[in-house]
């Protein structure tokens, strides 16, 4: 079985996978970080979206493996402590989330796009959520969420 | 959990494709055709490739005249890149257009045209730039025009263990524009029911270079070579426009599926023709 090193939110771990075991699989059973969610297996809904390496990606669409060496932020890695990241904060505040299956991924999205867009408009927001899903919302408020939170991460 | 399989993660490009020439092994790049197609038991490789270590297939390069780029490199590492920007705008058009974001950071264009679909959207603007592909195995290297690489629906002229290395073309002259439209069911995140690419290179007036490349409307991504050759010697009219884009309807063997009917794509070929011709010969004009 091939082993993995990488480093989880800040910390570093190492895992024994299958060739198979998907990065979301890695995360939700062998390290306990159920945050991320799977909402589908045709890597269309967004609901996996981490970051690797600094860049969003669909954990149920990259293997373990390719993952070895990477830095990985999960929505677990975001607060700090008791304090919620200004975008969590955001949808809380904004109404972002109903059933909240989609929010960690739209949540992980969001806070990539805000870091790659200094001055994010309405369209950059509808654009960047192109692949992540949301059966609750209508994305109104989503879309709300993400402007004051990206708003707030430049603060 | 789907099939099981033996991985590889080489370092370097001659290990690759020593595993690659082995029986059922095959390559993956970004994964996002390729593990969907697994995890749904379409694809049940004994052996996986991970290219994600080999540096040397990724990157951008323009010398002389020529712009390359290796086939691992991202949709967006092209949206990041100048020089893409400027010798490429209908393929900036197209990679703004593929995907989201997330798809976006590991989606690969060699995986985009070795995948075959007729509706894979960087292939369309590549037709429409001559471009040229080098083929890699443990056996050597080839050239060919992206043109003749496909063959067929999901049918190419790659021979086992063969890997796209790189991805080239010619810079296009400042008196040339290309443009590309992808017509789908919804902006974001939908597969293309008709994807134009037209490039149009003007000298003294006229038209000097055509090309008409039409994606999602037959089993492979093809130019229109009758359109083509309409445009091509000539000052373009609103009536040579109009036959170009008729031409260009006539050509394409488009089939009902879910997204769209036949005849809807073909009436998208005539509208998206005629509009993205029209509006390259507008700015050249
Ligand atoms: C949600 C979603 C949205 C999508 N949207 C779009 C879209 O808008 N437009 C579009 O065109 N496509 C789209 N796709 C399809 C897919 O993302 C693209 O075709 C992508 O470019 C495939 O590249 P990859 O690197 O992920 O390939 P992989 O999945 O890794 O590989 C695909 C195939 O190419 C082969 N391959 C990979 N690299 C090489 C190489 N260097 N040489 C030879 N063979 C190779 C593999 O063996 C495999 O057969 C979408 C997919 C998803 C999941
Ligand atoms: S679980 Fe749906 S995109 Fe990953
Ligand atoms: S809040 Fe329920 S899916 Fe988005």
């Amino acid at each position: 079985m091939p082993t993995v090193n990488l480093t989880v939110n800040g910390k570093a771990v190492s895992a024994n996978v299958e060739a198979r075991t998907l990065l979301v699989n890695l995360l939700r059973e062998q390290l306990g970080l159920t945050g991320t969610h799977v909402g589908c297996d045709t890597s269309q809904c967004g609901a996996c979206v981490v970051h690797v390496d600094g860049k969003s990606v669909k954990a149920c669409t990259l293997l373990a493996v390719q993952a070895n060496g990477s830095k990985v932020t999960t929505i677990e890695g975001l607060a700090s402590g008791d304090k919620l990241h200004p975008m969590q904060e955001a949808f809380r505040e904004h109404h972002g989330l109903q059933c909240g299956f989609c929010t960690p991924g739209m949540v992980m999205s969001a806070v990539c796009l805000a870091q790659n867009h200094p001055n994010l408009t309405e369209k950059d927001v509808r654009e960047g959520l192109e692949g992540n899903l949301c059966r609750c919302t209508g994305y109104h408020n989503i879309v709300q969420a993400v402007l004051a939170g990206a708003q707030a991460m430049r603060r | 959990m789907y099939a099981t399989f033996d991985l590889d993660r080489p370092g370097d490009l001659a290990a690759a494709l020593a595993i690659l020439r082995t029986k059922g092994a095959v390559a993956l790049a970004g994964g996002t055709n390729l593990i969907v197609d697994m995890r749904a038991g379409r694809e049940r490789p004994q052996r996986v490739v991970s290219l994600d270590k080999l540096g040397v297939l990724r990157g951008i390069r323009q010398a002389r005249g020529q712009v390359t780029i290796g086939g691992r490199t991202t949709v967006t590492d092209l949206l990041l890149s100048p020089v893409i920007a400027k010798t490429a705008p209908a393929l900036v058009e197209s990679a703004r257009q593929f995907a989201g974001q997330m798809v976006r950071n590991t989606a690969t264009v060699a995986g985009n045209i070795a995948c075959g679909s007729p509706a894979a959207d960087l292939v369309p603007p590549l037709f429409a730039l001559d471009a040229r592909l080098t083929l890699v195995s443990a056996r050597g290297r080839r050239t060919v025009p992206i043109e003749s690489f496909f063959i067929g629906y999901k049918k190419d002229i790659r021979r086992p263990g063969e890997l796209i290395s790189r991805i080239s073309w010619k810079a296009p002259s400042s008196r040339s524009c290309a443009l590309f439209y992808k017509l789908a069911r919804r902006k974001g995140d939908a597969i293309t029911v008709v994807g134009v690419a037209v490039a149009l290179d003007v000298e003294r007036g006229r038209c000097r270079r055509a090309r008409v490349a039409l994606g999602a409307v037959a089993p492979t991504v093809f130019r229109a070579r009758e359109a083509e050759a309409i445009l091509e010697g000539q000052t373009l009219t609103p009536e040579l426009i109009e036959s170009a884009a008729e031409a260009a309807a006539a050509a394409a063997r488009p089939i009902d599926d879910i997204r769209a009917s036949a005849a809807y794509r073909r009436h998208g070929v005539h509208a998206l023709v005629r509009r993205l011709i029209g509006q390259a010969w507008e700015k050249l004009a």
